[in-house]
Formats: C-alpha cells, structure tokens, sequence
C-alpha cells in the first residue's frame, strides 16, 4: 500500500533535514526549478490530484489556490493550519513530530504557485514539544538554503515563520486562526469577504491544513494523475486516519481514499472491550453513525456523506457497546459550550442551553419533551453563526438523538442508564 | 514589573517574524514567555507587555483572558492540565481525574495546601492516540497514562 506521508519514519531522526533528503526530500523543489515549471503547471498538478482540504472541509485544494489574485503587486500570504483541537484528531501532530520538512516543502511550493514570499505555520498551543522541533526544522531548512532569499538560486524567496496557539479550539476555524496571528482574540470574521481577498493583515492570504500542504510534493514528484489513481474519482490520493477509543491499537493509519472502514479496525487492532456500537468518522463535531452502518462504509468523502456523516478531519472515534451515549454527548456538549468563542448569540447562549439539558437527562432530571427541545434547539443554532462552531455543537447532539433516542427516552423515564458500565 | 533579559530576548525573536508594523502578532508569544518567568499574568505583568509591544493594556487582557493555557491567577508550581474530553474518556481518564484526585486531595481547579501542585481540566490536546493524557506546565505531555506511570511522573517532580 503506498504511503505518502508516514512512509520510511523508522527511527528517531526521521524529523531531520539529513532523512527527509534520503526519502526524496525537497526533489519536488528542485524539479520545479530544474524543469521550469511555471506557478500555473503546479497548480494544475494539484487540481489534476482531485487533493481535498484535508482539515475537515474537504475544499478541492488546486482550486482553492486559483483564487488568489495573480497580478497582485502588495504582500500576500500563506497560512498553515496545524491548530489541531478537534476531539479525536491528531494526524497533524505526527507529520510535525515526525516528518516536518514535508510540511515545509509543501508550503514553499504552494507559495511558488500563489506568488507568496511569507508563511506563518500556526501550531496547537498544547504541543509544546512538537512546536519546538518544528522551530527546529525551519532552522535546517533557511540553513540549507530552502527557505530565505532566492531559493536555491530559483530567484524565488520564500520565508516561513511558526505561531504557537495557547488553548483556543475556535482558532482552528480559519479566519479566527488569522485574528490570532493578528494578536486578538481569535473570533472568526464574517465571510465573504475570504481570505484569498482580505485575510491575513488585510492582505490575500491562503490557508491549508498541514496534511494538505504535506501531500503536494509527492504530488509534485509524481504527478498528480498519479496521486488521483491512489484513491478513488473525486477523491484522490490517501488520507491520514486518526483511530481513538476503543480500540487495541489507536493511533494514525495512512489508507487511500476509499478503504474499508472494517479493514481500517482491523488495522487498528480490532474492538477493545466490546462489540462495535457507534463511531464518529470524522471527529467529534460530525455526525455519529451506528455501527452497523459504519462496517458496511468505506472511508472517503462521497461515501460517509451518503451514510449520512462526513469524513471531517479524519478522526475516527471508536465507541464499544459499554458507552453510554447520553454521557458520550453530554461530554462533547460540554466541549462546545466551553469553546465557543462567545460572538454569535444563538452559539454563545445555545451551546450552553444544549449542554445544559443533555446533563439534565445524563443525571436523571431529563423531561419528556427534553429530546424535541434539543432538536428545536439545533435547529435555531445550525446555520445561523458566522461560523461553522454552532453547527459543530448542533450536529453531534442531532445524530445522537437521532440514532440513538431509545437511549435517551430510557434515561428520562427511568432516570438511569440503559448501559451501566461506562465511566 | 520588567521581564528578565532572557525573557526580551526572546519576545524580540518573536517580535521579529513578523511584519515591522505589527508587533501585536507577538504578543500571545510575550505572554506566554511571561507566564514562563513569572509562573502567572499579573495585570503588572501584562501592562508591561501591552507597552513593550506598543497595545492598549485592554486588547492584551482581552487575548490573555481569550486563550485557556494562559494563568490569570497564581497557580502551584505544576501546574496539571488533564484532559477529559471524549477520545480519553473512552480510554480511562475520567480513571485518571479520580485517581490524581485523591492522590492530590484537590478537585480541578485547585491548588494544593502546600502550593505545589494544580489541577485543570483541560480540552482536547490533538493527542487523542496516546490516551488518557495531562500536561505538566503547558509543556510537558504525559500520555498513556496508568496508576503507576503517575506515580513515577508525580514523584519526579521533586
């Protein structure tokens, strides 16, 4: 199976300038310069890869690059999303710790296609370790000549800077990512305008998570027809899977597009602790699915779509037939309350409300209508923000009562747990 | 209430990747170098920064208040973030939170009597694979956590 992000990272120096070399490092680089390849050839590569925004839209990230404004004479920028904060998410984490000069060639080359000469990488507050290495390979790379002035002797420069978060999961939303880099409070701003026309200082500016930015090179190297064919039509190349909960062996799993979810459990070991009874495809903010739907889906964007969810982040979270499904949302609930940023009134205030009634019934004080006033209550926060958090709160709270309603209505009649056993 | 010179030092490599006429980008960098000298954010503290960086001390108590990892109150001298969410409860930290707990004699948000320890309830970490999970002072991540590596953990911290 081929890897593109995760592949040869055997040993303890495979984050270092030296190891990525040996692994193609930077080849991708060197043929765009070698071969003349003109901004527009790389673009069209990347829009030939079918390349989906990898942080959880799904955006078609060659597309996303031919808005930015061409025969723009002031400064325009380059973002990279690694504020990962999404519960159940944590593929980005591993491409920083372990292969961070990937990241960096994607960016160089992303900023070669728009004509960009600054990049900020913004890092999740809470990995302190990852943040410092990653400062570290930036070191390596202006060292070696990849980032700076006239790259390579390219004529083109290119330079790339890291931001750290402090504990914010809002700021994973892009546009408040760029409010933070600005030094505020990182509330999203109304759109449009995007931030290919006023993002980062006002300025055009395009941002990509970090699996996205990771993948061009190969893409690059390779072509893009070639990376497309990895997964499936519409859904080109492979995908970082993050497998959490229960399961025996969690953690990241490279798969193309379109793999079995049941191969993927068998990849992560198998179930721990019980049959399967629910999952979360594609980190806490999207649907949850039953298990018995989920074991006849495959993993990629059109498929979990048509089940009902979506692919997200790519984070996979495992629930096994302990799980209490009022605590599971009662938990997630608690998460968005806790986030929202406070700007937008029906998420400031409903979230709140959503976490309060969903601990009600968790804790034996449920009331029959409880269940319709929570659905009423995502209804009149779904799409009525300026960003996409209230509907992260609504979406989990509607498919857990959705799927699982008997299991709440227990709750509220009986004023205990239909499952006894979770923690 | 000045920052040591180490400290400026690194504000002033902060301040430096980003554009000249936008300092403020530096200052959740010069809060969080702050906290690091300091242990906490005083209001003394973060005027000084809010002047170091040119800002209106509002806008700098708007970010320091904004962004969960930043301490606006004294806090022990480790400072311990679990975190709970769902990922980790799945895999036993809410085990965890009993255990350090009563190890501890504090509930979260908590201080023990002989200031040396904290602890926080903290939101997802974007380490969800190596779970349950705490942070020891915003820097150092302990994952994979049993009763006895807490121990070990615990008594290391002198």
């Amino acid at each position: 199976m081929e890897q593109i992000l995760l592949k040869g990272l055997d040993g303890d120096r495979t984050w270092h300038l030296a190891d990525y070399v040996k692994r193609d490092g930077y080849a991708a680089l060197r043929k765009i310069f070698s071969e003349k390849m003109t901004p527009e050839q790389v673009i069209d590569q990347v829009k030939k890869s079918a390349l989906r925004g990898r942080g959880g839209a799904g955006f078609p990230t060659g597309l996303k690059w031919s808005f930015m404004p061409k025969n723009y004479d002031g400064d325009k920028y380059l973002v990279c999303n690694t504020d990962e904060g999404e519960p159940g998410t944590f593929k980005d984490r591993d491409i920083m710790r372990f292969n961070p000069h990937q990241l960096i060639e994607g960016m160089i080359i992303a900023a070669y296609a728009m004509g960009i000469k600054v990049g900020y990488n913004y890092i999740h507050g809470e990995i302190w370790e990852t943040y410092t290495r990653a400062e570290e390979a930036l070191e390596e790379a202006r060292a070696a000549g990849f980032l700076g002035e006239n790259i390579l002797g390219s004529g083109f420069s290119f330079q790339l800077h890291n931001h750290l978060g402090y504990g914010a999961y809002i700021c994973g939303e892009e546009t408040a990512l760029l409010e933070s880099i600005e030094g505020k409070k990182g509330q999203p701003r109304f759109k449009p305008p995007f931030p290919a026309s006023f993002g980062l200082y006002g300025k055009p500016t395009t941002i990509n998570n970090t699996e996205t930015f990771a993948s061009v090179p190969w893409i690059i190297l390779h072509g893009g027809e070639k990376y497309l064919e990895l997964g499936r039509p519409n859904n080109g190349g492979t995908k970082l899977f993050s497998v959490s909960g229960h399961v025996n062996r969690p953690g990241n799993y490279e798969v193309p597009l379109g793999t079995p979810f049941a191969k993927l459990l068998e990849m992560a070991g198998g179930m721990r602790g019980g049959k399967l009874k629910a999952c979360i495809p594609g980190g806490s903010s999207m649907p949850v699915l039953p298990g018995e739907i989920m074991m006849d889906l495959d993993m990629d964007y059109d498929s979990i779509a048509k089940a009902g969810s979506y692919l997200g982040s790519g984070a996979v979270i495992i629930m096994n037939d302990t799980v209490c499904m009022v605590k599971a949302l009662q938990r997630l609930s608690y998460f968005y309350f806790e986030e929202s940023c406070g700007q937008c009134t029906p998420c400031r205030e409903g979230t709140g409300w959503l976490y309060r009634v969903v601990d009600r019934i968790e804790n034996g004080h449920g009331k029959n209508e409880d269940l319709d006033l929570l659905l009423g209550m995502t209804d009149n926060i779904q799409g009525r923000t300026i960003c996409a958090l209230g509907d992260a709160a609504a979406m989990p709270v509607r498919s857990f009562v959705k799927h699982f309603r008997d299991e709440f209505q227990y709750h509220i009649d009986h004023k205990k747990c239909l499952v006894p056993s979770y923690a | 209430m000045m920052l040591g010179a180490e400290s400026l030092q690194k504000i002033d490599r902060e301040i430096a990747k980003y554009p000249s006429d936008q300092k403020q980008s530096a200052v959740m960098a010069a809060l969080r170098i702050a906290q690091m000298e300091k242990g906490w954010l005083s209001g003394e503290t973060m005027n000084f920064v809010a002047a170091y960086l040119g800002m209106e001390p509002i806008a700098v108590y708007e970010v320091a208040s904004f962004y969960n990892m930043y301490n606006l109150a004294p806090v022990g001298r480790y400072k311990i973030t679990l975190c709970t969410n769902l990922p980790c409860a799945l895999s036993g930290a809410n085990d965890v939170a009993r255990y350090l707990q009563e190890k501890l004699g504090i509930g979260f948000n908590e201080t023990t009597a002989d200031g040396k320890y904290t602890l926080r309830e903290g939101e997802c970490f974007g380490a969800c694979g190596e779970a349950p999970l705490f942070l020891v002072n915003n820097v150092r991540m302990c994952g994979g956590l049993t009763v006895a590596e807490i121990d070990k953990i615990l008594a290391e911290l002198e």
